[in-house]
């Protein structure tokens, strides 16, 4: 069934969720996705919230794809990347738009990887892939449920390959995930998968 | 062939000859219309021009701890029991909010706008959507600093009766406080935050010093009027739970209720940009997402 999905589905999504060691982690990932890359990268990045948020400018520096913040009824591109704001619940409505909530914290996390994660599986279905990365607590393991029970491709940074591998971890024991893979291969992973050998 | 259907087949098939199956998900989003139509029919709350996203989660969450089996189950209890409507109304109202939140913004209204509400005998402030309250009292201590409230009224509105008892009580656990009062320091405080309140063992209370100056009211933004004029309309984070058509409804109240060159401040992420009203305002504080209301031609 797996397979029969993973071919046949086309992607056009991609969420990804990381909280403690992130910024490690999304530098050994996001520049690599080369230009062309054919879905919408959507990211919850647990962090604080305060007025200069320097993770955008960061990663845009060394990406090769266009990062932005996600804002309020922005529509979501293919090739870009979207970085949920701090201090607020990001969200994906039904007609591939964002949204913004500041609803009660989930996981103790606002933003929260559960949040983006089941709202995303309502809007893309079998056409999301999860991808849940380094972190010190629980958020994202039943989002990526969420995304399995609707028939999108589930992902895990192996936890070894994790500088914190409790999320990883706890996203493992909730759902039969599809690739759990180190750090090191998951770009070459999606690549490959959305843009063929040639790539990745 | 003889072709033999029950109805929800037959639904089935004349989905799928558009093109697309009837899933899970798509029976969920009819069922969610009904039970919003059902709210309105009932008890006159307009939630069908609210982002979807949010609502839907909570509305999914209510079933699962309600032990309900469907959104349908759902509609039915929300029909023949208000106070099962309350028990949701309340779900819709949960948001974290804080004093003094992006510390910046009201460090910006203390240097540039007080300036401008200083010239009025009597100033008007209307916080639209106050939730639990914890903004109206950051506006009220500000104000108490400039020495501007003592002409001051400050009407803090929500369309949530259950919210709006939390504000008016204006008491908050204790443990919250600290990062209140760093917020406070950080927006250009010039004492200390607990100079306005009293401490009673696990909650602090506001002083009725700056309770005097606040009147907290019922006004649903779905659907309601334009009460008084305003100097300044406080409106943060409220935007982003509506879609485009009551985003534009409410920025039209605001424009009206607003006196010539009146301030409007919506929250960081909120912005005119798109709405059909942005054209009377100007940009004061780009960052901090102020506008003024431009002069009537």
């Amino acid at each position: 069934m797996n397979a029969f999905i993973e071919k046949k589905a086309t992607y056009k999504a991609l969420v990804v969720g990381v909280s403690a060691g992130g910024l490690k982690a999304l530098c050994s990932i996001l520049p690599k996705l080369p230009v062309g890359f054919p879905v919408s990268v959507i990211v919850v990045q647990h962090r604080k919230h305060m007025a200069g948020d320097y993770l955008i400018e960061y990663l845009a520096k060394r990406c090769q794809l266009a990062v932005q913040l996600a804002l309020p009824s922005q529509p979501i591109t293919p090739g870009s990347i979207y970085i949920a704001p701090t201090g607020y619940h990001l969200l994906v409505e039904r007609n591939a738009t964002f949204s913004l909530s500041i609803d009660a914290r989930v996981n103790y996390s606002i933003p929260a990887i559960d949040v983006l994660f089941e709202s995303a599986a309502i809007c893309y279905q079998h056409q999301l892939i999860g991808l849940i990365l380094t972190g010190a607590n629980h958020d994202g393991s039943l989002g990526l449920k969420t995304v399995k029970k609707y028939h999108g491709l589930t992902l895990v940074q192996s936890p070894d390959s994790a500088e914190y591998p409790e999320m990883p971890d706890a996203a493992i024991a909730a759902t039969q995930v599809d690739h759990i893979l180190p750090l090191s291969q998951i770009a070459s992973f999606l690549t490959r998968l959305l843009m063929g050998d040639d790539h990745g | 062939m003889k072709y033999k259907f029950n109805v929800s087949q037959l639904y089935l098939f004349l989905n799928g000859t558009q093109g697309r199956t009837m899933n899970q998900l798509d029976l969920q989003n009819f069922e969610i219309n009904q039970l919003l139509e059902s709210i309105y029919f009932r008890y006159g709350y307009d939630f069908r021009n609210y982002a979807r996203a949010s609502l839907e989660r909570k509305v999914i969450k209510r079933v699962a701890l309600s032990g309900l089996s469907s959104v349908t189950e759902m509609n039915q209890k929300v029909l023949y029991e208000p106070e099962f409507f309350n028990l949701f109304l309340k779900d819709m109202s949960v948001t974290v909010t804080e004093m003094f939140r992006d510390p910046y913004v009201f460090k910006k209204i203390r240097q540039q706008v007080c300036s401008h509400l200083k010239t009025y005998s009597r100033i008007n402030i209307w916080h639209a959507g106050c939730a639990t309250g914890e903004e109206a009292y950051s506006i009220a201590v500000l104000l108490a600093e400039e020495d501007l409230l003592k002409r001051s009224r400050i009407y803090a509105t929500d369309y949530n009766n259950h919210s709006l008892e939390i504000a008016k009580k204006g008491s908050y656990a204790i443990d919250k406080i600290a990062p209140y009062a760093q917020n406070y320091l950080e927006a250009g405080g010039q004492t200390c935050l607990s100079d306005y309140y009293q401490v009673h063992q696990q909650t602090i209370s506001f002083h009725s010093s700056l309770q005097d100056h606040i009147t907290f009211a019922n006004h649903n933004l779905m659907k309601d009027q334009v009460f008084a004029q305003m100097h300044l309309i406080m409106c943060r984070n409220v935007l982003i739970y509506f879609n485009n058509a009551l985003q534009e409804r409410v920025v039209g109240l605001f424009k009206d209720s607003l006196v010539h060159r009146g301030f409007l401040v919506l929250g960081e992420k909120e912005s005119l940009e798109f709405n059909a009203h942005g054209k009377a305002f100007e940009e004061f504080g780009k960052n901090e997402r102020i506008y003024r209301k431009k002069s009537d031609l």
